[in-house]
């Protein structure tokens, strides 16, 4: 009974997250769609990919014209913070290395945060519950989006393109949690707004990566 | 193959991989001080890089438009610690009202 208490928990903490995640699902469907990526590739990319920062960052990209290979770098790169998240939780995991795999893929931002138990330490049952809603959330709302996408017209009317900056704003302050991450946000905001001008949509976001070279430093 | 599929097939494989090489290789073993510190401030830079495009971001220009002040709008739920939806939905609506004037 503990054991199902503790996936409960990890539903419940996860409910309110799941709602905006529900709706970033629906903008997430929409926007694919207006961006010319079809109606069951954006579904199909969230059942996969499951990351919303990376795939809102290639439909942008792919609808701004910046190309495929622009998208897939930006949307990997994006999702490179997913292997020292993953190593951080991998002690936590399942041992089967089958059950482990498919655990790894529920690891999004929201679901490591609720699960961190301090000290590095992961609440398995916390991580599996909160990230078995959101997937839900994600991939319902995907299909919502492209389904219902019509009925709530322009998604930029609803001023829907300023929630993504809003969003990707309140992902990043929960990331600042040290000086170091502080400077990384301002240097690859300041590449970012330096490269926009002279480059193809995409690139600044990699040109920004070379802003986490601040790292390098020993603490 | 469409760009949008190839897309889905890159990423997606790409970021099953991504996600699967913690579990995977990680047992009580640690990356090296400096790479680690490295990685860790990707989430920081690539977010702040996605604020600064997704708010200013043009055809090779930068833009002044609604979207900013969308983003102000949210700065001030965000601040105040609100939750993510009513921070997104400032942003949505401010910049809904100031596109429709």
């Amino acid at each position: 009974m503990r054991f199902v208490t503790q996936y409960r928990s990890g539903i419940r903490l996860a409910l309110p997250l799941a709602v905006a995640v529900l709706a970033f699902g629906i903008s997430f469907g929409v926007l694919a769609r207006d961006a010319g990526m079809g109606s069951l590739a954006p579904f199909v990319m969230s059942t996969t990919t499951f990351a919303g920062s990376a795939q809102f960052a290639v439909a942008s990209v792919l609808s701004t014209g910046g190309g495929l290979a622009a998208a897939c770098v930006a949307a990997i790169l994006l999702n490179a913070r997913y292997a020292p998240i993953g190593m951080s939780v991998a002690d936590a995991l399942s041992p089967g290395r089958v059950r482990r795999l498919l655990e790894a893929q529920l690891v999004v931002d929201e679901s490591w945060a609720l699960s961190n138990r301090g000290g590095g330490r992961f609440d398995r049952r916390i991580l599996i519950g909160a990230g078995a809603v959101l997937y839900v959330a994600w991939v319902g709302g995907t299909a919502l989006g492209i389904v219902g996408g019509k009925l709530i017209g322009d998604p930029n009317d609803l001023g829907l393109d300023a929630a993504f900056p809003a969003l990707f704003l309140a992902l990043l302050v929960g990331q600042i949690r040290s000086r170091q991450a502080a400077l990384a946000a301002v240097v690859g905001a300041t590449i970012a707004l330096a490269t926009i001008p002279f480059t193809k949509p995409g690139i600044p976001l990699i040109a920004a990566c070379v802003a986490c070279l601040v790292g390098w430093r020993r603490r | 193959m469409s760009a949008a599929w190839a897309a889905v097939a890159i990423v997606g494989l790409a970021t099953i991989a991504i996600k699967s090489s913690g579990a995977l290789l990680i047992h009580g073993r640690e990356l090296p001080e400096r790479l680690g510190g490295v990685i860790a401030l990707l989430a920081p830079a690539m977010l702040a890089a996605l604020v600064v495009t997704n708010t200013f971001g043009g055809d090779h220009s930068l833009e002044l438009d609604p979207r900013a002040a969308g983003l102000a709008a949210a700065a001030v739920p965000l601040a105040l610690r609100a939750p993510l939806l009513v921070v997104v939905i400032t942003a949505a609506a401010t910049a809904a009202v100031v596109r429709a004037v």
